[in-house]
């Protein structure tokens, strides 16, 4: 009864003076369409930037480094143990870059929880004859499926379909550089040599941008069989295994383990772009600064409008008291009046800030560094919309609280007596 | 009829700003169930502010204060608050009447406030305390489009509407003019003789 009393109340305290709750309203509607319009675009412009290393770099590299081997034989001897020895122009062993029981770590791959997917890769060196000049290049025999699936291989491959890699046999997307160089049209055939002499016909069928000019004249991508036939060897030679995990941060210690697990060379996308890390963390700080910014300056021109409202329903306050309504009445009145108002203005906010990002999800943007992306991009996560519905809720309430609780402490006669 | 329904022992007051000085001094009387009381004096002497004490609304006094045989001293707001929505009925000066609400929704706050009777009833009351001040015809105007002497009329029904034990007038004519004036006293004189039960205190100069 008193419930729905005080519901009345405050439903007829708004609709009296809609002027007023409309600017207030629309206060905290500018405010919450702000913030969620804002962090949208910045967080989508920064997963952006993330893309532009993530999309193509494996969580984890497993490879095999050609390098001086750790134990040298005077470690074994008995007679040299406890000493410092120094050994001076050591040479690595020749030892291909094969990696060698690959099939029990897939395995272990396969059984760890950790591990979204895996992709084995074989690179090799390899000239591009052009004519009578050669140029240099690297060949990337890759797993078409897993490549697509789990490094994004589909969006830079802006000519072509990047399935024929698969279902052609002796066929290669070639970095559009290395194309524009050569002059090869899709479905042309180029001709390569590898490293050791080797010569091999295939047959372009795409062309591959990964928006680093020169990575793109050097790179082109073949099947993994196309690869090892091209090098000569078995199917069982794999050089590398790129390996996405399901969080990123995971990686140093993961990369560790497996190091020691496999006995192979493990490192982690942090370390590999160290440089990446930093400006990926830096600009997650500048958008969380950004983003409290906005709920501050928010914050206040929510309170501010709400707390000039109420001052301006003093009177009412003071006749509502003078008829025998308690403090606490005269409180929950205008608490129900600022959360509605929260309410209306927030839901109105997340519309229009879902609106506005939508709108600026549609406008052009064009970059060659990512051959995808052709509006701004734009984050429509939910987090946002979450914490900017608390945050209009719980702001007009406070807003509300403040100034009714100190209006419903007072005895009534203060504020008729200050008419 | 002799029932002794409000008792002020040895009130004072002190107004602090800019100095200290004390307004009511040690103001002690009692009233009976029934009684029309004045309050007269020069404007300044501090009527409004007694009223103001007696009818709960200011709490900053020395001195005890009991209505209907219940000490007020040591209440809490809210239960100030009860006893005002309850016992009291206040007319202003100004009739301070809320524009938000139609006349009759005006008059009926206090009941629906106090809950003993349904919606339905507490409009039917209000109504009936509108009629019998001869204003019935204007209840689903705002207050804003009433003549003063109406409105003050109006002010009264509000106060009337949970048949208080006591009706405090604060120079509820002091707005005025003398027609009005007269309407407006001619109806409190009524309700004292008519309508017992009814205390009603009115001042002017």
């Amino acid at each position: 009864m008193n419930f729905k009393l005080i519901n009345s109340i405050s439903v007829s305290l708004l609709v009296a003076r809609w002027k007023q709750t409309l600017v207030a309203a629309i206060g905290v509607t500018f405010s919450i369409t702000m913030f969620i319009a804002l962090l949208s675009f910045m967080s989508g412009l920064n997963d952006m930037l993330d893309g532009l290393i993530v999309n193509r770099t494996p969580h984890i590299r497993l490879y095999n480094e050609i390098q001086a081997s750790k134990n040298q034989p005077i470690d074994l001897s008995e007679e040299f143990k406890g000493h410092y020895n120094f050994i001076r122009s050591l040479k690595p062993k020749n030892e291909r870059a094969q990696i060698h029981n690959f099939p029990a770590i897939m395995k272990a791959l396969d059984n760890d929880d950790r591990v979204l997917g895996y992709a084995p890769k074989i690179v090799a060196q390899v000239f591009y004859n052009v004519g009578a000049i050669d140029l240099t290049g690297v060949i990337n025999g890759v797993n078409v499926d897993e490549e697509a699936r789990l490094f994004k291989f589909k969006d830079y491959v802006t000519a072509g379909n990047y399935i024929d890699l698969k279902n052609i046999p002796n066929s290669i997307i070639l970095g559009k550089g290395a194309a524009e160089k050569m002059l090869a049209n899709l479905g042309d055939v180029v001709q390569v040599t590898t490293s050791k002499g080797e010569r091999m016909q295939l047959k372009v069928v795409g062309y591959f941008q990964s928006g680093i000019q020169e990575v793109d004249k050097v790179q082109s991508y073949a099947s993994i069989s196309t690869a090892q036939k091209l090098l000569g060897e078995s199917n069982n030679y794999i050089t590398d295994i790129q390996v996405k995990l399901k969080d990123i941060t995971w990686a140093p210690k993961m990369a560790k383990e497996y190091g020691n697990l496999f006995d192979i060379e493990a490192v982690d996308i942090q370390t590999a772009n160290s440089q990446f890390e930093t400006g990926s963390s830096i600009r997650t700080l500048i958008s969380y600064a950004v983003g409290i910014t906005l709920l501050i300056v928010a914050g206040f021109g929510i309170y501010n409008i709400l707390n000039m409202m109420i001052y301006e329903k003093m009177d009412s306050i003071a006749i509502l008291k003078a008829t025998g309504f308690s403090g606490n009445d005269v409180n929950r009145i205008f608490i129900t009046i600022a959360l509605s108002i929260g309410f209306f203005g927030g839901g109105m906010g997340l519309l229009l800030g879902f609106g506005l990002s939508n709108l600026i999800d549609n406008i052009p943007f064009n970059t060659a560094s990512l051959p995808t992306i052709k509006t701004f991009p734009i984050n429509y996560n939910p987090k946002f919309y979450l914490i900017g519905a608390v945050f209009s809720i719980v702001t007009t309430y406070l807003a509300g609280y403040f100034p009714s609780r100190k209006a419903s402490k007072i005895d009534p006669v203060v504020i008729i007596r200050g008419k | 009829m002799d029932k002794i329904i409000l008792q002020a022992n040895n009130i004072s007051k002190y107004f602090h700003d800019p100095s200290t000085i004390q307004v009511l001094k040690e103001i002690t009387f009692f009233l009976n169930r029934g009684e029309f009381t004045s309050i007269i004096g020069k404007s300044g002497c501090g009527k409004s502010t007694l009223l103001y004490i007696l009818s709960t609304m200011d709490t900053d006094y020395t001195g005890d204060l009991s209505i209907d045989g219940v000490s007020m001293r040591d209440k809490k707001e809210g239960e100030l608050a009860r006893v005002r929505n309850e016992k009291i009925g206040f007319v202003f000066q100004f009739h301070y009447l809320l524009n938000e609400f139609n006349v009759l929704r005006n008059v009926m706050l206090p009941g629906l406030k106090l809950g003993k009777y349904s919606e339905k009833e507490v409009e039917e009351r209000a109504y009936q305390k509108l009629k019998i001040l001869g204003i019935e015809k204007e209840a689903l105007k705002i207050p804003n489009q009433l003549s003063g002497g109406q409105k003050q009329r109006v002010a009264i029904a509000r106060a009337m509407v949970n048949d208080p034990l006591i009706i405090m007038g604060d120079e509820p004519t002091g707005n005025l003019d003398k027609k009005n004036t007269e309407i407006v006293f001619d109806i409190f004189k009524e309700l004292s003789y008519s309508t017992l039960g009814y205390i009603l205190f009115s001042t002017h100069n």
